[in-house]
């Protein structure tokens, strides 16, 4: 058979029988695939531990990064009520890009989950098979002559053999998946640490190459239609002074300016200061 | 005959099913051959789907081997081309 079945079949089968060629006397060969078989046993469980602590950094990951999208639509909160829409909008550009890294990161790790599953489900399998194998290597030895037994053993051995290949590859296939997700996730951690979204104060428009790029990646209208439902909120929650601000803010952001030095100070103005230097 | 679909488990088929198998076996090397993304996914697909419905599940402590071994469900058009060309999805 030419096909893909043929092809994955052909290559299991020369794994098998590479491994089956190490002993020659074939008393020996059983008693070494038993113990690779135990050996590859231990493996499994090692990987499996490993698939599970890399879902669960992962999964760490994902809850700072919810933690994160809380504290950024808070400091465009502040950042709007303080008459500074150009924070705002930099803060929600950045919560937007989170979210969606936020979505496949979601979707990646029930992948995981799902692998792990299967990892699980062929280890048991794959112990089976060799306690099966193990029960039938001791017939083998006691009744077989040696030219008999051969057969016999690459019988047994081939149904162990394609198991262990075959759990190798799950797991090998999950821990490429970690390996992505992991790369992934530190990819948008350094994201987050070169545009320092911890401090909003550093948030001049136009400051750094990363601002362009989640400006480019984020959607621009849905920021803008949140951005309007803030306002719309702060408008109607703080009725006097913030609706004050809320009107100097849209006035002063027309222009590209729009540059203040700090959030704890809502009572300034928004002074166009000469930008650059956030301290004196 | 057996049927193993890599990472999820072994089937036994009637040997009745073979020609059916070769033939949406044939009809995702072809989609994958002409570079048909989503042509691939579906006949794959459909080609898993006649195995789990036509096949019976090898018990876990059968040591026979299998005479045809799928690629695992989640398999990619590009692994599964590397398949053809000689490289191979299974780790050494």
């Amino acid at each position: 058979m030419p096909g893909l079945s043929g092809r994955m079949s052909t290559v299991v089968k020369a794994k098998i029988s590479k491994l089956l060629d190490k002993a020659e006397d074939p008393a020996e060969t059983l008693d070494y695939s038993y113990q690779k078989q135990i050996e590859l046993l231990q493996n499994v469980k090692k990987g499996i531990a490993d698939v599970v602590t890399s879902k669960k950094r992962l999964q760490l990951q994902e809850e700072k990064l919810k933690q994160q999208v809380v504290k950024l639509d808070t400091q465009a909160r502040q950042a709007l009520s303080a008459g500074q829409e150009d924070l705002a909008r930099q803060a929600l550009e950045r919560k937007n890009v989170i979210q969606t890294e936020l979505q496949s990161l979601d979707s990646q790790i029930a992948q995981l989950e799902q692998q792990q599953e299967q990892m699980t489900d062929s280890e048991q399998k794959l112990r089976a098979k060799i306690e099966q194998f193990r029960s039938k290597k001791e017939v083998i030895k006691a009744q077989y002559s040696a030219a008999e037994a051969q057969v016999k053993i690459s019988e047994a051995a081939t149904g162990v053999g394609e198991e262990m290949a075959d759990v190798g590859l799950a797991m090998q296939r999950a821990l490429d998946k970690t390996e992505n997700m992991k790369a992934r996730a530190d990819a948008v951690q350094e994201l987050e640490a070169a545009g320092t979204f911890e401090d909003l104060t550093s948030l001049d428009s136009g400051q750094d190459d990363i601002d362009r790029q989640l400006a480019a990646l984020s959607s621009s209208s849905e920021v803008d239609s949140e951005l309007a439902k803030m306002k719309a909120e702060l408008g109607s929650g703080q009725p006097s002074s913030a609706g004050e601000l809320g009107a100097g803010a849209s006035a002063g952001s027309e222009g590209e300016g729009a540059s203040t030095t700090t959030t704890e100070a809502p009572s300034e103005a928004p002074a166009s200061e000469p930008a650059a230097e956030p301290e004196q | 005959m057996i049927v193993r679909v890599s990472t999820e488990g072994q089937y036994e088929l009637d040997d009745d099913d073979i020609a059916a198998l070769n033939e949406l076996d044939n009809a995702a090397v072809a989609s994958c051959e002409s570079s048909d993304e989503a042509g691939f996914h579906a006949a794959f697909e459909q080609l898993l789907e006649f195995v789990r419905s036509h096949g019976r599940l090898v018990a876990g402590d059968d040591l026979r081997g299998s005479d045809v071994i799928l690629p695992p469900p989640d398999v990619s058009m590009e692994e599964a081309r590397a398949e053809f060309s000689g490289e191979g999805l299974i780790p050494g």
